[in-house]
């Protein structure tokens, strides 16, 4: 049984479909990245997925006891996070909010957690600190922190490289890739094709054509050899102008 | 100086003087609890167009001769506030027109009402005690502070057992909907919350002067502070100072409370400032 399953899922928003006939599942253990250009859904289909609107039509089914609740998300940015007086400390606690229910404050458990992950993503140093002070790549590891904190079990990240510069990027992936090696089932929206291929081990492709395989598979395929060449053409274009 | 400081002690033997200093501490503490959220979410004005709407409530309950207003005024504003919430969702008007319309319509027809059917000779002087609390606070009963007490615990209660899910809906709120916080709800008891403050305010500050009581302490604490909780502790302890010494000042040279207390918070906020860049720069 899949951690999640959709069924001829189409997502957008006031009954129109943005991006329709979506089949795919994802076990644990998976790390599925969704690929393709800007406007074809992406970020709809996470927000669907997390049961943040609903589904135009078609099915969203989770398995092995996933509930929706426990999914780790990791959103872009907001404005407002710009310069809000927050605590890095505040902030990944308030990924127990989940558990915590409808107790008013965290116990000592919770907090041991917070403590754990700020530990681990290399972060405690900066507990105290205030998030609009940070440097971007490490807000993305507050947030990917908060997140670990709400789940065990699945990660969904909103292009968590978004605005990083290269190697703060690669250091964000190979610990995206250090938590997927420790069992956490990793879905991600990715701008970044190469990454995406080098790491995943599925890809959807969203767009005029759909299509969820096993990367591999997405390499020998037709949408995904002319997505692959476009992105690289484009990618070099950006490096001999910078 | 001496003279005045006589003046306050002279002045604190009498009870509605006490009254005055008991409900305007109380009414700092809980409009500064708040604050934090209504400027970070872009919600600063949302206080200053409920106050317009509890100002054009006031006027049809003092055209009705009501004894006790804030029957009257208080659903109106709590209504209001959670209309201008839905508005500011699903945004046919955007929220901050629809903000003003309401603000502005519900001003002109309370003015209107109140010079339509007179309550007492003095129209111009109603409406300046209503929009700039002029001496309202002065003139409580024992029974407006016991509804102030009721309702400032009940909103420092509700703050308090809420504390962790108003900072996460007021930090991110789709994370916060993601781990199954229903968000909606958070919105509708900050916007009652508000409209209680602002219910209550109206005697301190009068109807124009309420927004400046809810933003000016947390502006001024978040030039210093850094974290959540800091601001918030902190824009409480302002709040508070100000209302003290702005209702002390008011007594002693005989100044209107409203402008006062506000001029002292301005105060604060521009020496927080000064603080804040000199001590505590952002790296």
């Amino acid at each position: 049984m899949a951690l999640i399953t959709c069924k001829d899922l189409a997502v957008g928003y006031d009954g129109e479909a943005v991006a329709a006939g979506l089949t795919f599942s994802v076990s644990a253990g998976d790390y599925l990245c969704i690929v393709g250009e800007n406007g074809s859904g992406k970020s709809t289909l996470i927000r669907t997925l997390l049961h943040l609107q609903q589904p135009v039509s078609g099915e969203i089914t989770l398995g092995d006891g996933l509930a929706p609740t426990e999914i780790g998300y990791l959103p872009q940015q907001s404005s407002i996070q710009k310069d809000f007086p927050a605590s890095v400390r505040e902030i990944v606690l308030s990924g127990c909010q989940g558990r915590k229910g409808i107790r008013p404050f965290y116990n000592a458990a919770e907090r041991e957690l917070a403590n754990q992950t700020m530990e681990k993503l290399g972060i405690l140093q900066f507990s105290k600190r205030c998030f609009p002070e940070l440097s971007g790549g490490q807000q993305q590891r507050v947030l990917l922190a908060r997140a670990l904190c709400a789940t065990r079990k699945v990660l969904l990240m909103d292009e968590p490289t978004a605005g990083l510069d290269p190697k703060v990027t690669a250091d964000l992936y190979s610990l995206i890739d250090g938590l997927h090696r420790e069992g956490i089932t990793i879905i991600m929206i990715s701008h970044d094709i190469a990454a995406a291929v080098r790491y995943a081990s599925h890809i959807l492709h969203i767009g005029r054509t759909v299509f969820f395989g096993t990367t591999e598979r997405y390499r020998v395929s037709g949408v995904g050899r002319s997505f692959l060449v476009q992105e690289q053409a484009s990618g070099s274009a950006e490096d001999d102008n910078g | 100086m001496a003279e005045g400081f006589a003046r306050i002690f002279q002045y604190l033997q009498y009870p509605f003087v006490r009254y005055a200093m008991i409900v305007g501490i109380l009414i700092a503490l809980c409009s500064s609890l708040l604050g934090v959220t209504l400027v970070l979410k872009r919600f600063s004005f949302i206080g200053d167009g409920l106050s317009h709407v509890a100002f054009g409530a006031m006027a049809v309950a003092s055209v009705l001769k009501m004894t006790n207003q804030t029957i009257l005024v208080l659903p109106v504003t709590v209504i209001c506030a959670v209309l201008l919430l839905r508005s500011g969702q699903n945004a046919r008007i955007k929220g901050d027109a629809a903000i003003a319309m309401i603000s502005v319509g519900a001003l002109a027809f309370g003015y209107l009402l109140m010079n339509v059917w007179p309550v007492s000779s003095n129209i111009s002087g109603d409406v300046c005690s209503t929009l700039f609390g002029s001496t309202s606070i002065l003139t409580l009963q024992l029974s407006d502070v016991w509804l102030c007490v009721i309702l400032s615990v009940i909103v420092v209660f509700l703050f308090l057992f809420f504390y962790n899910r108003i900072f996460d809906v007021t930090f991110d709120e789709n994370f916060a909907r993601s781990t199954g916080t229903r968000v909606e709800r958070y919105h509708l008891l900050i916007a009652v919350i508000i409209a209680v403050i602002i219910v209550l305010a109206m005697n301190l500050v009068g109807s124009l002067l309420i927004s400046a009581l809810v933003i000016f302490p947390a502006l001024s604490a978040m030039r210093i502070f850094h974290s959540f909780k800091s601001v918030t502790v902190c824009s409480a302890v302002l709040s508070v100072t100000g209302a003290l010494i702005g209702l002390l000042f008011s007594i002693a040279a005989a100044t209107p409370v409203g402008s006062t207390i506000v001029a002292v918070d301005v105060l604060i906020f521009a020496v927080c400032t000064i603080l804040g860049s000199v001590f505590f720069r952002h790296a």
